[in-house]
């Protein structure tokens, strides 16, 4: 019988959430990597029991995980991240320019074909690449081509958080930074393109529809509609539907369309789930009420789904890469907050329950199958 | 014989006891240490200094007879003590309150 692994990142540690298709009881372990922060762990599409991890500490720096089965056992692969070259400068809070340094990895994003070949997406942001499971490292220095000097860091960090590919073209990624937006290769890395046409980030650029320079929260696509492209920006969510070369606003009626994780339910392709936060200076749900959000159109008109959250006196917040869907059906879908639960729905959002109430702030959490 | 004893952290990353007794070569300095300490465990490289300067990271300290060795330069000869193995070379993860 087929399982469902949920892993889950934290400021202290990694936890690995395991239950059947059912969904109904989970066993817990962790924490793996006590202390450290565990900004992202992902299975290999390939192989799911290899697993990629990022674990990290402002006393010892990076260090790259990897378990070839499932979690029980690992090992520090590489942790070397070189830019190509003088990486030079980019843009700093105060205008100025700032040399570019490695500070941590923020995603690790395993290949869709080769369970050896992972990108892992870097602050200060750049995207690196393994063909070897993570042994070396070497960097696609093309995309800071890309007018990286007028980059500049979000309150977070200069962080490459989101890394997209395209299952149907293998030579087309897309990769998402804050603050500087999100770009997109069609020849494997090697040249890129800003696709932030139709983003408007009135409140914090100068030019609001600058080439280069918004704050791209995430982005996500369905595996059998790779051109339609759904965003949750600073503010604003945003769908495209022609492989980021434009995009239209479909915040529609949310309380809010500020957010940080957005995710598309595993068999409805149109099917769209975002979190909304209350605002860029208050980090937590509108009116203490936790609710997800679900758009069947593709965003525009969406509905809350509570049953199951708190509907008080709830004010966490749910990070960019803290939500993810299993490919069972009825979908599940699953998120993580900064409070230390993490919710699933068995049922795509219909009903919610805490599978685990109180683990540090949750960073990370992925959902994959086990056959 | 030197003594090295490594932070909590770092102790668990290696999978290692609270003391490491290492060989390193003549002359003991800094480096000469971290190199030997990194070469019996690779999972360290990068953790306690940097990989290509091999600056100390901002919050790590080195102490040894009761002495912080932290700013010394990186080919600076240790204690005699060190040298000896009569005490140990501390790694220490510096302090951090809240």
């Amino acid at each position: 019988m087929s399982k469902v692994r949920v892993l889950v990142g934290t400021r202290k540690g990694a936890f690995i959430l395991t239950s059947n298709e059912k969904r109904k009881r989970w066993s817990v372990s962790g924490p793996h990597f006590a202390g450290w922060e565990m900004y992202h762990l992902k299975g290999s599409p390939v192989d799911p029991n290899r697993i990629y991890a990022s674990q990290s500490s402002g006393w010892f720096g990076q260090v790259m995980q990897r378990s070839d089965d499932g979690g029980q056992t690992w090992t520090a692969v590489g942790n070397k991240f070189d830019y190509v070259g003088d990486p030079g400068t980019h843009q700093w809070f105060d205008g100025s320019q700032r040399p570019w340094a490695f500070k941590r990895v923020w995603r690790v994003e395993p290949s869709l074909t080769d369970a050896d070949t992972v990108y892992a997406g870097i602050e200060d942001a750049a995207l690196f690449k393994s063909t070897d499971a993570g042994q070396t490292w070497e960097e696609l220095p093309g995309l800071r081509a890309v007018k990286g000097h007028l980059w500049q860091p979000g309150a977070g960090g200069m962080c490459l958080h989101t890394i997209v590919q395209d299952p149907t073209n293998p030579q087309r990624l897309y990769v998402a930074i804050s603050a500087a937006g999100a770009f997109r290769t069609d020849d494997g890395g090697a040249t890129w393109r800003p696709i932030n046409i139709g983003l408007n980030s009135g409140s914090e650029l100068p030019d609001p529809s600058a080439e280069v320079g918004h704050c791209v929260h995430s982005i996500a696509l369905h595996p059998t509609r790779p051109d339609v492209l759904f965003m949750q920006k600073h503010w604003d969510v945003m769908r495209s539907t022609d492989a980021g070369d434009s995009w239209h606003e479909v915040s529609g009626d949310l309380p809010s369309d500020f957010g940080f994780p957005i995710a598309v339910h595993a068999h409805e392709p149109g099917t769209v789930y975002v979190v909304p936060i209350k605002s860029d200076s208050e980090h937590y749900p509108p009116e203490g009420k936790l609710r997800v959000y679900r758009s069947r159109g593709g965003g525009g008109e969406w509905e809350a789904l509570t049953d199951g959250l708190p509907q008080k006196d709830c004010y966490v917040n749910v990070l960019r890469s803290a939500m993810s869907v299993d490919t069972f059906d009825p979908c599940g879908i699953y998120f993580g907050t900064t409070g230390g639960q993490v919710y699933g729905s068995s049922n795509a959002g219909d009903k919610w329950s805490a599978i685990v109430r109180d683990l540090p702030p949750v960073l990370s959490v992925e959902a994959q199958i086990i056959p | 014989m030197i003594r090295v004893t490594l932070p909590h952290h770092l102790r668990t990353l290696a999978g290692t006891s609270s003391e490491i007794a290492l060989e390193v070569p003549a002359p003991i300095t800094h480096a000469a240490v971290l190199a030997a300490l990194e070469a019996r465990y690779p999972m360290l490289r990068g953790t306690i200094r940097d990989q290509n300067t091999g600056e100390r990271r901002p919050f790590i300290r080195f102490f040894a007879c009761g002495q912080d060795l932290s700013h010394e330069p990186h080919d600076s000869a240790l204690p005699e003590a060190v040298a000896a193995g009569t005490q140990p070379y501390r790694i220490v993860g510096a302090m951090a309150g809240g």
